[in-house]
């Protein structure tokens, strides 16, 4: 078979899309040019309530952005279009690749249809659809998000399949026995650069948010009582804090994943204490606030404190490593133990800057008026840390951690790019990159996809950051 | 002022003893210890001799007492062997161990023995930090000013098509780790068969089977030049570009909206001027101690850069340490982490105190 061609039969778009790209740069470029000269206009009102925009170069300008922007997008959607009804191979390798994506298309055309349609009723994550910034980093998001659902549908082969003829070759390569093509070409070891790639982002959407999701649970139980209370528990805590900030991420990471320290246990060990926070903090919230009924307050808490702890148990104890204590029978799953360090690591890593935030936002808000009112009628400090400063403090917090998700995403590429934790098997972004930057100058592409991938998902994490932080600030 | 600061270095050197000790603790853990006695000895010793190998040398014995020893508050070990000759911490090769100090630790200068690089590892460490050295020197001429350029500009005028395409730009370099960049740069300048390089040649600009850049700094090294330490360079720079960018524009923004920017505004003092005489000082207060508490990340940069382009600096040499278990060497390299980022941390305290008025006379 022949190798594919990048757009194959859909290639008649391609000046459209270099035109329409190079006006696109034009427009902004002016606009900029014209920025310094000409005052931006205000949109004038008229008399019967109307408004117009005034013409002129810079209005001109604005519009052929505005227009040249939809039309670039509107030929993209195209490439995608033409890839999927055209047969596999003839649309080239984006075509190819659109083609695989179609799941993926099909859950991001029904999800943001019925979320702009109900974008009224659905608080925050509705208004986020007003903002462009905001919707583009929340589709490159759950693009990432849905082909980690979809991943076994996509992936071409299997991603540990080696070829050996396939070593480095370049994409559209055609596989030896005329089945197929490796469309992002094959990496040092003759396997599947896309498949790869497809299955990594399983490992990252896995662990990122629940390990932000963990730290959070940690950085919050401390940082509460730390800012609301004050004195010797805070100056403690925020010294621990700042000790594990003054650390070298890298260090750190060497340090507790080397292969002789994971022996002694140690990571283990931490795991048996960040882990707990979770259950502490469930714990806290529900007898906090259903503290006066006393007969559904047990309910919950025996409810969390059975089922977290059972989870909490399985999830640390591992057998055969040196926290193994629970009954295989009812032991429900088991962490890989390098997983588990990674996760560990990550969590750790992250908890203490959480810690900071929080406290800061309790110290700014422990002074307002509804917590004197609080404290008043005579609220116990837990209940007014967590149902009345952490409501309020949940804006901030919703934007740092979509931006603290796009950071432990890099960490785990910093992991896997020193080879640590994960094994060198595994096709997670940051080991694929680790392992391609050797052959770099020969063949690129084993390394570029991944970190392009790496780099989409980070970008849409700090894009969608953003754009709720507008949408919150705009309350 | 000064009890501020003497506070601050306090808590600075206890964190700095917590740190090494945390850092001693976890690289002198039993399974350490023993690799490295099979490293040293041989790979075959039985489990008591490594024991013994351990016990010879001064690794056994409780922590506390061996970091002590390592930071030269503890009289170093000795051991002398049925043969009488006395070997220790403190005694040279061949030395003669009644001539030897009692104490020898970081404190008195002495920081132990690489075994990698098989030399002491003070030299060895000081030269790496010359060669990172350099490497900070330029990031920090290329990153600070462009990125306070951007910042400002961006921040003078909020909403403005600039500001639009400047904010982009820098959310996109946040965006992209040193280890993306890093890859990206090279596979766009670097290589023969991809990006720029084989354009250039078609076009002859460029000699065939030659790149625009260099993608191993090695050769840096010895002689720094514009073709092999530009990748580096702008590998660390951009992430940091894109982060004190947006930090130098919020600043900015901020000052714009302050009541003495409008009231010269009125005046009539005309929109460069406000924005160089009266907005730029105060919107340089913050981002001051945003590049201050950059260096940090900086070093996560440098480790990754160092290490994806060869160039034997510090980061490349804690990765060494690190992955050839070289405990000393290890030890040495976190001291000059934990202190590069303690004492910038104290120097943005101190900066931003003295920089900022308001403080600075109450």
């Amino acid at each position: 078979m022949e190798p594919l061609t990048w757009t194959g039969s859909l290639s008649l778009l391609n000046p459209v899309l270099a035109a329409l790209a190079a006006l696109l740069v034009l427009a902004i470029l002016a606009r900029i040019a014209l920025s310094f000269f000409a005052t931006e206009p205000a949109v004038v009102v008229n008399p019967d309530g109307t408004a117009t925009a005034p013409n002129g170069l810079w209005s001109l300008s604005v519009t052929a952005g505005k227009w040249l922007f939809l039309s670039l997008v509107g030929v993209l959607v195209l490439y995608i279009v033409g890839g999927v009804v055209t047969p596999l191979g003839s649309g080239g390798i984006f075509g190819a690749a659109a083609k695989k994506f179609l799941p993926v298309w099909i859950a991001l055309v029904v999800l943001f249809a019925v979320s702009l349609r109900f974008k009224r009723r659905l608080g925050l994550y509705g208004k986020l659809f007003d903002s462009t910034i905001g919707m583009i980093g929340f589709g490159l998001v759950m693009f990432w998000v849905f082909t980690a659902i979809f991943a076994d549908m996509i992936v071409m082969h299997d991603p540990l399949g080696q070829i050996s003829q396939l070593k480095n070759k370049a994409p559209g390569v055609a596989l030896p026995d005329g089945s197929g093509w490796y469309i992002f070409g094959g990496d040092h070891l003759g396997r599947d650069v896309f498949s790869r790639m497809i299955k990594g982002s399983q490992v990252v959407i896995q662990i990122a948010p629940l390990a932000t999701l963990f730290a959070f649970m940690v950085g919050i139980t401390l940082g509460l009582p730390a800012g609301y209370y004050g004195g010797k528990l805070d100056s403690g805590l925020s010294f621990l804090a700042n000790l594990i900030l003054a650390f070298p991420v890298i260090l750190l990471f060497y340090l507790l994943v080397t292969p002789e320290i994971v022996t002694t246990g140690l990571p283990q060990f931490m795991a048996v204490a960040l882990f707990i926070f979770p259950l502490v903090f469930l714990t806290i919230l529900l007898n906090s606030r259903y503290y006066v009924q006393p007969q559904r307050r047990n309910l919950m808490v025996a409810a969390v404190l059975g089922i977290g702890g059972w989870l909490y148990l399985s999830l640390i104890s591992t057998p055969g490593t040196a926290v193994s204590f629970f009954p295989a029978a009812i032991d429900l799953f088991d962490v890989p133990p390098n997983i588990l360090i990674v996760f560990v690591s990550v969590v750790f890593v992250n908890s203490p800057t959480v810690f900071r935030i929080v406290r800061g936002l309790t110290l700014d808000i422990k002074t307002r008026d509804y917590v004197s009112a609080a404290q008043t009628r005579g609220e116990r400090p837990w209940y007014i840390m967590l149902w009345e400063i952490l409501p309020n403090a949940r804006g901030p917090l919703i934007v740092d951690f979509c931006l603290r998700i796009g950071y432990t995403t890099i960490l785990l590429g910093t992991l896997g790019f020193f080879g640590l934790g994960l094994s060198p098997e595994s096709p997670d972004w940051g080991t694929t990159i680790n392992a391609g930057r050797r052959l770099l100058t020969i063949a690129p592409h084993p390394a570029i996809v991944p970190a392009v991938a790496l780099m989409s998902l980070v970008l849409g994490l700090n894009l969608l950051a953003d754009g709720l932080r507008e949408e919150s600030l705009r309350d | 002022m000064l009890k501020f600061i003497l506070r601050r270095l306090g808590v600075m050197l206890l964190t700095a003893f917590a740190l090494t000790f945390v850092v001693f603790y976890l690289t002198n853990l039993a399974p350490n210890l023993e690799k490295l006695a099979r490293s040293e000895g041989s790979v075959r010793m039985t489990e008591e001799a490594v024991t013994a190998w351990i016990e010879q040398n001064g690794h056994s014995g409780p922590v506390l007492m061996r970091y002590g020893q390592w930071l030269g508050v503890v009289p170093g070990w000795t051991f002398t062997d049925e043969k009488g000759v006395t070997r220790g911490r403190c005694i040279a090769q061949d030395g003669d161990a009644a001539l030897a100090p009692r104490y020898c630790g970081v404190l008195q200068g002495n920081w132990g023995y690489s075994t990698v690089f098989k030399q002491p590892v003070g030299p060895a460490l000081l030269e790496k930090l010359g060669a990172t050295g350099w490497l900070m020197l330029w990031v920090m001429i290329v990153m600070v000013p462009v990125s306070l350029i951007l910042g400002v500009l961006s921040g003078m005028r909020e909403g403005s098509a600039m500001d639009r395409t400047l904010s982009t730009f820098a959310i996109v370099s946040t965006a992209t780790p040193e280890y993306v960049s890093g890859v990206v740069l090279v596979a766009l300048f670097a290589t023969a068969t991809t990006g720029l390089s084989p354009l250039l040649i078609d076009m002859g600009l460029l000699e065939p089977k030659k790149t625009l850049f260099l993608a191993s700094s090695t050769s840096a090294m010895d002689n720094i030049t514009f073709w092999n330490f530009t990748l580096p360079v702008m590998t660390i720079a951009l992430y940091g570009i894109g982060y004190i960018a947006r930090m130098t524009r919020a600043s900015m923004t901020e000052v714009m909206t302050q009541q003495y920017i409008r009231t010269a505004r009125l005046k009539g003092v005309n929109f460069r001027s406000v924005v160089m005489k009266h907005a730029l000082r105060n919107a340089l207060i913050a981002p001051f101690t945003v590049i201050m508490l950059q260096f940090p990340w900086l070093l996560n940069g440098v480790v990754i850069t160092e290490t994806l382009f060869n160039y034997k600096g510090f980061g490349w040499t804690l990765v060494t340490a690190a992955s050839n278990n070289d405990i000393q060497l290890l030890l040495g390299c976190s001291v000059v982490a934990v202190l590069v980022v303690l004492v910038t941390q104290l120097i943005s305290d101190i900066g931003y105190v003295y920089l900022n008025p308001r403080i600075r006379i109450s």
